[in-house]
């Protein structure tokens, strides 16, 4: 995370008057006491030295490739993480829903990108594929699913959220619950409640003695390329600075002439499009979907948009991160079964001990 | 020239049982410093918020500039040339001194995302106005050294300050002050009251709330009273304060 993302910390959700509900709470207290207590820093160490303890011997007898291969997918699925939370953190920061159909907005471009893979303009399969011919295409499918997924997730908001906006705040989180539903029933609608191949059409080359491959780096370049994206958007555009200042104070922004109802939107159509393009890169790395695939996805990058302080786009991004090479180690080197628990034991740790997370409502003093 | 800017006809506000402004009937000149003052919890700020468009009145009119905006919506009213600051101060706290101000200065802007995303010379040449004009602003309150500070690390009576530049960016006609002394020594309600009038040489109208009867009786022309959602006197200065209502709403019956 470099210095120019300094000026995104600014994305955070602010004071404003009214919250309940026991996250929230948590996360409300925390802004008081930003510097984390004793206590914390103590039990954050301690972990940190028996996980090291407890894995280092793991670690040296499995050699170092095997150590940068589980390194190399970390970061990979770390980065697609890292898409889906920065577009649950940005729902938060600006509505302060959390938005639980973020992770089915996620498996829907995954689902849209399948039949446009193949069209009368070109032939994305396993049979045809490989080469550079591929990648013109790939980009005009990413970017034609990721502008329909986007005004999807517009549309979602303009029926599902925005009537309950000023409704107590359980009742999004309830209808956001019932649109994950939703959507993976017409997923399931759609394809059926099986695991769906998707084409394997990314190469597979690997370099350093086979530690990393082609796709982990195409992955990896690809979501760098959405993030820096977002972060020039959000910081040097009108429109991003329009967001910045609804998520701080939206009555203020109002009486600005920002129409909040057009931000919101874009928000919405924006946390839409990175998700969109996490799937469909997901499914060239995976090579597998399935209409369930989202909600235990989307609590992953929910917790990984919590670890970095949730309101907080770069946050998120490094909790991605993290969160990926967390889970790939315990895949690599613990056991694969533990993985969630892991996971989502971190979830709750952060939530009781520093719920502000990582990078938190810290703005760089100038 | 002499039509009101800004007229209120009527207006009531209810929250289920309880009537915050209860017909209340006014007119506000164009480029005078009017000033609404009253008890605590008599209804001013709500008055304000169903000018503003935040809340949208129960009953009643409001007219701004020839044109009617009752229930209009605030960004809109915004356009308009209604701006204002708040009580109890709301600037964007994690944004820079110029954003802030920018913030106001953009929603005036032409140029559309295209433009700002692919830098086209007309959008480059509208930014570095806006720019301009933003420190200019910055200048006028006095803070301009501190344009690249964080609006949250700045000293209370700057934060105020601010916010009336962040006000003044949306290029408003009328100007609504929600409280703008409070807090302030006596030497920066001085300087707010020099403020207040260099604003009015510029043209704009200024509509404010005030607690400090110095500043009220010092810079406004005409005040309203209002006690318990209901106007209980409009006049000069010197009516108001001799006004028997007014004294009493103040200060308690007499035995």
């Amino acid at each position: 995370m470099g210095g120019g993302f300094g000026p995104l910390l600014s994305f955070l959700a602010t004071t404003r008057g009214g919250l309940d509900g026991h996250l929230v709470g948590a996360l409300r207290k925390a802004r008081s006491s930003v510097q984390s207590s004793l206590v914390t820093r103590v039990i954050g160490i301690a972990l940190a030295a028996v996980v090291i303890i407890y894995l280092s011997p793991k670690v040296y007898a499995l050699g170092p490739s095997y150590f940068l291969r589980i390194v190399a997918v970390g970061v990979a699925l770390g980065a697609i993480y890292a898409l889906i939370a920065i577009g649950y953190t940005m729902v938060y920061g600006i509505v302060e829903l959390i938005n639980f159909a973020h992770g089915d907005v996620f498996t829907l471009g995954a689902f849209i990108s399948l039949p446009l893979l193949v069209t009368p303009f070109w032939h994305l399969t396993e049979e045809t594929g490989g080469g550079w011919g591929i990648v013109l295409p790939l980009i005009a499918v990413f970017l034609i699913v990721m502008l329909i997924t986007g005004l999807i997730n517009v549309g979602i908001e303009r029926v599902a959220y925005r009537p309950l906006r000023n409704a107590p705040r359980l009742a999004p989180l309830i209808t956001a619950v019932g649109v994950s539903f939703f959507l993976e029933g017409v997923m399931y609608l759609w394809k059926g409640a099986v695991n769906l191949h998707y084409p394997d059409l990314l190469p597979s080359n690997r370099f350093v003695g086979g530690t990393f491959s082609a796709k982990d780096v195409i992955v990896i370049v690809a979501a760098v390329i959405l993030v820096a994206g977002l972060a020039f958007f959000v910081n040097q555009t009108k429109l991003g600075k329009a967001m910045r200042a609804t998520a701080q104070d939206r009555d203020a922004a109002r009486l600005m002439g920002i129409n909040i109802d057009r931000t919101i939107s874009a928000t919405f159509f924006i946390g839409a499009v990175l998700a969109a393009a996490g799937g469909i890169t997901y499914g060239l790395y995976i090579n597998s979907v399935n209409n369930g695939l989202g909600f235990p996805i989307g609590l992953v990058a929910f917790t990984a948009a919590v670890f970095g302080g949730i309101g907080n786009i770069p946050g998120a991004a490094l909790g991605g991160l993290i969160i990926g090479l967390i889970r790939a180690t315990n895949d690599g080197y613990v056991d694969p079964q533990w993985t969630d628990v892991v996971t989502f034991a971190i979830l709750i740790l952060v939530l009781t001990l520093r719920p502000t997370g990582l990078l938190g409502m810290r703005v760089p003093e100038k | 020239m002499n039509e009101p800017i800004l007229s209120i006809h009527g207006l009531t506000k209810r929250f289920l049982g309880l009537t915050a402004v209860d017909n209340v009937t006014f007119d506000v000149k164009r480029n005078e410093i009017f000033a609404l003052i009253g008890p605590n919890g008599a209804g001013k700020t709500t008055l304000f918020n169903c000018v503003t468009g935040l809340f949208a009145p129960t009953l009643g009119r409001v007219v701004f500039d020839g044109s009617e905006i009752t229930g209009t919506r605030p960004h809109r009213v915004a356009k308009l040339g209604i701006a204002r600051t708040f009580q109890n101060i709301r600037l964007f706290d994690y944004m820079t001194v110029i954003e802030n101000v920018l913030v106001g200065e953009h929603a005036r802007m032409h140029a559309k995302l295209w433009d700002s995303v692919f830098k086209t010379p007309q959008e480059r040449r509208e930014e570095a106005h806006v720019r301009e004009r933003a420190r200019e602003l910055l200048k006028f309150v006095g803070l301009e050294k501190h344009a690249e500070s964080y609006a949250r690390n700045l000293p209370y009576g700057q934060q105020r300050r601010l916010e009336i530049a962040r006000a003044l960016a949306t290029d408003p006609k009328l100007l609504l002050l929600d409280e703008p002394a409070a807090g302030f020594t006596p030497q920066e309600k001085a300087e707010l009251m020099q403020l207040v009038q260099r604003l009015r040489e510029q043209g704009l109208t200024i509509f404010m709330i005030e607690h400090d009867m110095k500043i009220v009786m010092g810079v406004s022309e005409r005040i309203v009273v209002l006690d318990h959602g209901e106007k209980i006197a409009e006049g000069t200065p010197e009516v108001v304060r001799r006004d028997q209502r007014v004294i009493e709403a103040y200060l308690g019956k007499s035995a």
